[in-house]
C-alpha cells in the first residue's frame, strides 16, 4: 500500500442496492448480542471477527490481518420488514406524487414524454450543472405530481401526505401506506421513466431508498472501550444496531406466528424509529433516542454534521502540540519583545535538544534535575520531562530515575527539556488577521497563572485584558527558530505593512504620562526626578538646571534621555491639530510642534502623533535611522519612563471633569432656542412650498439635509461653548487633546448636548404611522419629534430621547456585527485567490504556475513596509536630518 | 447618445499595439514565454476601441498599457490577447 499514489478523476454518487449490501457483507448479523461471557466475539453477533478486529492478539476472520492491519470489513442486517430511508423522503415523496398508483408509469402523456425526452436526454448527468439538471425535472415532477387521472391505465389517482418524517398516507385517509406498499410502487415504476426524475436505472431504482437490508459498519468505526474498571462499553453505533436487531427479530416472530396486525405495526414503527435515528437522531418530529444516562445518541448524521463534526473538526481542522493557552494581563516592566510564561506552562512545554559532543555535559546536568527542579531560592529552573534514544523510543524522567538517565544518554540522543528564559516562542491571538497576529517572543518565565507582556504589543494583537486568551507555541527546529528570530521577533514587526508606519507604541497611560511630562515643560526636583526615573535604568541623567542655587530638572530634558543620540526630527503634534492657535515650525505660540536635534527635546509636546501606533513619528524615524532594535529599546524605555511618571505623579478622572458654569449651561440652551427656531422656520418654509431645492435634490431632501446641518452646527457650537469652559486642566480634556482617549466630541456630549440621532446618516422616521412615537402629532417633523437630543449626559436624557439614543446605538452595534462578518469572509476570499503569489528576486510578482502578474510589485516595487506611508521617500525628514549635522 | 471612446476617458490608460519587433524585444527583456504573460479579453471595450482605429487585432497580439502612478510618474504594463482567460 506504501508509496502508491494515485490521482482521483471523478467520484460518482450512487444508491446501495440490496445486493450489493449482501455483496459488500463479510456476515450476516443475527444476534443483538456483542461478547460471550469469556469476552470473545459471539459469531453472527455485532462484534463478529469477519468485520474487523480491535483487540490486540485476535486476527481478522476475513482477511487474516492484525490490529492496525486490517481495514475491517462490512457485515449486514436483513430487516424483517422493509422500512423508508430518512434521507430520502423527499425522492420518495416525489416518486409517488409524480407516478401512477396502480400502474406505476409516469404521469405524463405519451404525447408529453415524446417531447422532454429529447431535451432530458441531452442533459450530461456526469460533468453537468446539477441545478440545470434539476430545473428540468423539477418541471416534469410538476407536471405529472398535478394529474389526478392516470393518462395510460386511467386510474384515479389520490394525492398523497407526508406526515413527517417518515409516515406517508393518501389524502381523504387515515391509513397510511406500510413502507411494504410504497416499496411496491416504487418496484412498479418503469426504468425508462426514471430518467424524468433525474435517476439512472443502474445506479438508483428508487425502491432503494425503502430498505430491506441495512449494512453494519466495520468494528474500526464504532470501536468498543474498554473501562479502567474491565467493564466493556460500546459505541453510540452499535447500541443503535443492537436496538435495529433486537426490534427486528420480535417484529419477523411476531409476523410469522399471526400476532394481531395492531401489534406489528406497532413493532414495524419502533422498527422505523430505530432506523431513522440510525442515521440522524436528530429528526424533527422525532424524540431523539438516548443513552440509559439520558444522554442523546450521537449517531451518523451527528458524526458528520457541524462543527464538532467529520468535516469541520477533523478534516479542516488540525491540531498542534507543544502549545498552550491561557488569559493574558498586562506587564509594562516586560520588554515588547518578551512574554511572561506561567510556570505550570513552562514545566510542560519542551524544546527537543540533540546531544553533541559539546552539550552532553550540560544536558547530563539538566537530566540529574529531573522533573521539578528549583534553585536554593525556589525559583524555576529548567528541568526535564523526557529523552528519546536514537532508536525512537521515549523514557519518561521522573526524579527516581533522573540520575540514571543522564549517565545513560550519548551522542545522538535527544533531550525534550523544559522551556528556558530567552527561548523564542511564537505567541498568537485570533483572530489571525494580519501577519502582526503572530510574532515570536523570548520566554520570561513569572510567577502566576496568565501570560504576560508589554502594553505596547496590544495594537498589534489587537488585545486587551477584559479575559482575552491567547496562544503560546513553542518552536521545534533549529530552522524555524532561526527564522522566528529575525523575521517574526516583535521588534521585526513594529512597521506595518498597511501603511508604512509604526503599529507598535504607547498607548492610553503612556501617551498621557508623555503629554503631561513634556507639555509646557514642567520642572522637578532632584528627588522627583529620580523618582520619575526609577525604572528606566538610566546610563545618564538629564541636565540639570540651576535657578536660585537649587537644581532642577525640566521634563523635555527628562524624555530626552531615551532618545537615540543623533535623532533628527521636526513634526507637528496631535495638540497642535486639535488647536485653532497658529502654530507653524518657526512660529509657535502655543508650544505644540515637536522638535528633536540630536535625541534632545528642543521644542513642543510628546503626545498621540509622537509616540502612539499609527502615527508614532519618533518611534517611525527611530526605526528608520537606527533600527528595530533601537525602536524596540525606545518603545521599552518610553513604556517604562510613561508608566513610572504617571505612577508618581498621579492622574485621575471623574465626573467633575465636565463641570461647566451656569452661564455656560444658559449660553448652550439659547444656541439650541435659536437653532430650533430655524429649524421650525425652514419647516414652515418648506411647508408654504417657497423652500428652495439644493442642485440635484428633492425638496423633501433638501430639507432634511438644511436641518441636519442645522443640528451639527448646534452640536459643535455647544461643543465649542462647553471646551472653551474645560481647560487643559480637566483631565478627561487632557486624555482627549493628548489622543490617549476618546476625543473632543466625546466630551462636548457629556457636558454640552448630544445633538441629532441618526439612522443611515437621516434623522429618525420610522416607528409608527407619520410618527417616531406617540408622544408627537402624527406629520411632527420638527426637531424633538426626529431624534435631536438636547440634553446632555450629565443633565440626563428625557425618555423621548433615551429611546432615540438606542436607536441610534443600536445601529453602531448591527453594523459592527456585519461589518466584520463580512469583511472577514471578504478578507478570506482575497487571501485564498492571493496565497500562491510570490515577489522574486527582480521584484516580478508571478504565481506558482509562473504567470506573470505584475512586472514590479505594486506597479512601482516599493515595499510599502518600509516606504514612509505609502510614499518612497520622505523629503521633509531627510532635510532636516541632514540639515543637523 | 454620442459614441465615446473609452481611451479619451482620463481613467483608462493609454493601451497600444506592440509591433512584433517590439514584442520579441520585450519577452527577452522579461525573460518570459508569451502564454505566461497576464492576458487581456478581445471583447474588452479597450480593444474594441483600438480595432477601431487599427482594424481586427490577432490574438496574441501584446498590448502595451502605460499607467499613471502616484509613486512612478507612470509604469508600463504588458497584456496579450487571449479570449480564454483560465489555463
Amino acid at each position: 500500500m506504501m508509496g502508491i499514489s494515485k490521482r482521483i478523476s471523478s467520484i460518482k454518487f450512487a444508491l446501495l442496492s440490496p445486493d450489493e449490501i449482501r455483496k459488500l457483507s463479510q456476515v450476516k448479523v443475527i444476534t443483538a448480542d456483542t461478547y460471550d461471557d469469556d469476552g470473545y466475539p459471539i459469531e453472527h453477533g455485532l462484534m463478529d471477527l469477519h468485520m474487523g478486529v480491535i483487540e490486540p492478539g485476535l486476527r481478522c476472520a476475513t482477511c487474516g490481518g492484525k490490529v492496525d492491519e486490517c481495514p475491517g470489513h462490512f457485515g449486514h442486517i436483513e430487516l424483517a420488514m422493509p422500512v423508508v430511508h430518512v434521507g430520502f423522503v423527499k425522492e420518495i415523496k416525489m416518486f409517488l406524487d409524480a407516478t401512477c398508483r396502480s400502474c406505476g408509469r409516469i404521469k405524463l402523456t405519451d404525447d408529453e414524454i415524446r417531447s422532454y425526452l429529447p431535451e432530458i436526454q441531452k442533459m450530461d448527468f456526469e460533468t453537468g450543472d446539477p441545478e440545470d439538471i434539476e430545473i428540468l425535472t423539477k418541471k416534469y415532477v410538476d407536471l405529472a405530481s398535478q394529474r389526478m387521472v392516470c393518462p395510460h391505465c386511467g386510474a384515479q389517482q389520490s394525492k398523497i401526505i407526508l406526515d413527517k418524517p417518515t409516515t406517508f398516507r393518501e389524502e381523504g385517509t387515515n391509513v397510511k401506506i406500510t413502507p411494504k406498499e410504497i416499496r411496491e410502487r416504487l418496484e412498479r415504476i418503469p426504468d425508462d421513466d426514471l430518467i424524468f426524475f433525474g435517476f439512472n436505472p443502474k445506479t438508483a431504482r428508487p425502491e432503494w431508498m425503502v430498505l430491506t437490508v441495512l449494512p453494519v459498519p466495520p468494528i474500526n468505526v464504532r470501536p468498543s472501550i474498554t473501562l479502567e474498571t474491565g467493564e466493556r462499553s460500546e459505541d453510540d453505533l452499535t447500541h443503535k444496531l443492537v436496538d435495529i436487531i433486537r426490534i427486528s427479530q420480535r417484529l419477523r416472530e411476531s409476523r410469522d406466528n399471526g400476532s394481531p396486525q395492531l401489534i406489528i405495526e406497532d413493532l414495524w414503527d419502533l422498527l422505523q424509529f430505530h432506523v431513522t435515528t440510525y442515521f440522524d437522531n436528530q429528526t424533527p418530529g422525532i424524540p431523539p433516542a438516548r443513552h440509559r444516562s439520558g444522554r442523546a445518541l450521537k449517531t451518523l448524521v451527528q458524526r458528520l454534521k457541524g462543527k464538532e463534526g467529520r468535516f469541520r473538526s477533523n478534516l479542516s481542522g488540525k491540531r498542534v502540540n507543544f502549545s498552550s493557552r491561557t488569559v493574558i494581563s498586562p506587564e509594562p516592566y516586560l520588554s515588547v519583545n518578551e512574554v511572561g510564561v506561567p510556570e505550570r506552562a513552562a514545566r510542560e512545554l519542551t524544546v527537543p535538544v540533540t546531544v553533541n559532543q559539546f552539550n552532553i555535559d550540560e544536558m547530563r546536568e539538566l537530566i540529574k534535575r529531573g522533573r521539578n527542579p528549583r534553585d536554593q531560592f525556589g525559583r524555576y529552573v529548567t528541568g526535564v520531562n523526557y529523552v528519546i534514544r536514537p532508536d525512537g523510543r521515549r523514557i519518561k524522567i521522573t526524579d527516581q530515575n533522573a540520575a540514571e538517565n543522564a549517565e545513560r544518554i550519548d551522542i545522538g540522543w535527544t533531550v525534550e527539556r523544559q522551556l528556558m528564559e530567552g527561548d523564542i516562542v511564537l505567541f498568537n491571538r485570533q483572530p489571525s488577521l494580519h501577519r502582526m497576529s503572530m510574532m515570536g517572543h523570548t520566554v520570561r518565565i513569572l510567577p502566576g497563572q496568565t501570560f504576560r507582556f508589554n502594553l505596547a504589543v496590544c495594537t498589534p494583537y489587537n488585545a486587551d485584558f477584559d479575559g482575552d486568551e491567547m496562544n503560546l507555541h513553542v518552536i521545534q527546529k533549529e530552522e524555524a527558530r532561526a527564522e522566528a528570530r529575525i523575521i517574526m521577533k516583535v521588534q521585526e514587526q513594529i512597521m506595518s505593512p498597511r501603511f508604512g508606519g509604526p503599529i507598535i507604541g504607547g498607548i492610553h497611560d503612556h501617551v498621557t504620562a508623555l503629554f503631561l511630562l513634556t507639555h509646557n515643560n514642567p520642572r522637578y526636583t532632584h528627588e522627583e526626578m529620580v523618582h520619575i526615573m526609577a525604572y528606566l535604568e538610566p546610563d545618564l541623567l538629564p541636565d540639570a538646571k540651576i535657578e536660585n542655587g537649587v537644581k532642577y530638572y525640566y521634563g523635555r530634558d527628562i524624555f530626552s534621555t531615551i532618545l537615540p543620540k543623533g535623532l533628527n526630527v521636526r513634526f507637528r503634534s496631535k495638540l497642535c491639530s486639535g488647536s485653532s492657535e497658529k502654530c507653524e515650525f518657526e512660529d509657535d505660540p502655543a508650544d505644540t510642534y515637536v522638535e528633536i536635534v540630536d535625541g534632545k527635546l528642543i521644542h513642543g509636546t510628546i503626545d498621540e502623533a509622537a509616540v502612539s501606533p499609527f502615527s508614532g513619528a519618533i518611534i517611525d524615524k527611530i526605526f528608520r535611522k537606527f533600527g528595530s532594535q533601537e525602536a524596540a529599546r525606545f518603545i521599552d524605555r518610553m513604556t517604562r519612563l510613561a508608566v513610572g511618571f504617571i505612577t508618581y505623579r498621579g492622574f485621575s478622572t471623574g465626573i467633575s471633569d465636565y463641570d461647566i458654569p451656569e452661564s455656560a449651561v444658559a449660553r448652550i440652551e439659547e444656541l439650541v432656542v435659536q437653532a430650533e427656531e430655524r429649524i421650525n422656520k425652514l419647516i414652515e418654509t418648506f411647508k408654504r412650498g417657497e423652500l428652495q431645492p439644493a442642485p440635484g435634490r428633492s425638496v423633501e431632501d433638501t430639507l432634511e439635509m438644511e436641518i441636519l446641518s442645522e443640528a451639527g452646527v448646534v452640536r459643535d457650537e455647544s461643543g465649542k461653548i462647553a471646551s472653551s469652559y474645560l481647560g487643559l486642566k480637566v483631565p478627561s480634556v487632557i486624555m482627549a487633546r493628548s489622543g490617549a482617549r476618546a476625543t473632543m466630541l466625546n466630551i462636548s456630549e457629556v457636558a454640552g448636548i448630544v445633538g441629532q440621532q441618526s439612522v443611515r446618516g437621516g434623522r429618525l422616521n420610522r416607528g409608527y404611522y407619520n410618527r417616531t412615537l406617540p408622544h408627537f402629532k402624527r406629520g411632527d417633523i420638527g426637531a424633538d419629534a426626529r431624534g435631536f437630543v438636547r440634553s446632555s449626559y450629565m443633565t440626563g436624557l428625557n425618555p423621548t430621547e433615551y429611546f432615540f439614543h438606542s436607536i441610534g446605538g443600536r445601529e453602531g452595534l448591527v453594523d459592527t456585527a456585519v461589518r466584520t462578518s463580512r469583511s472577514g469572509y471578504m478578507q478570506r476570499r482575497l487571501i485564498n485567490a492571493f496565497e500562491d503569489l510570490k515577489v522574486d528576486d527582480s521584484r516580478e510578482v508571478k504565481d506558482t504556475v509562473g504567470s506573470l502578474i505584475q512586472i514590479r510589485y505594486g506597479e512601482d516595487g516599493i515595499d510599502p513596509t518600509r516606504s514612509a506611508r505609502g510614499k518612497a521617500v520622505d523629503m521633509n525628514y531627510i532635510l532636516f536630518d541632514e540639515g543637523r549635522r | 447618445m454620442a459614441k465615446f471612446n473609452v481611451l479619451d476617458h482620463n481613467l483608462v490608460p493609454e493601451h497600444h499595439i506592440v509591433s512584433e519587433e517590439e514584442e520579441k524585444e520585450i519577452l527577452k527583456e522579461l525573460n518570459i514565454d508569451k502564454e505566461f504573460l497576464p492576458k487581456i479579453s478581445p471583447n474588452d471595450p479597450a480593444i474594441k476601441a483600438l480595432e477601431a482605429v487599427h482594424g481586427k487585432i490577432k490574438e496574441g497580439t501584446i498590448i502595451k498599457i502605460v499607467r499613471k502612478s502616484p509613486t512612478m510618474g507612470h509604469s508600463v504594463y504588458y497584456r496579450v490577447v487571449a479570449s480564454e482567460v483560465f489555463k
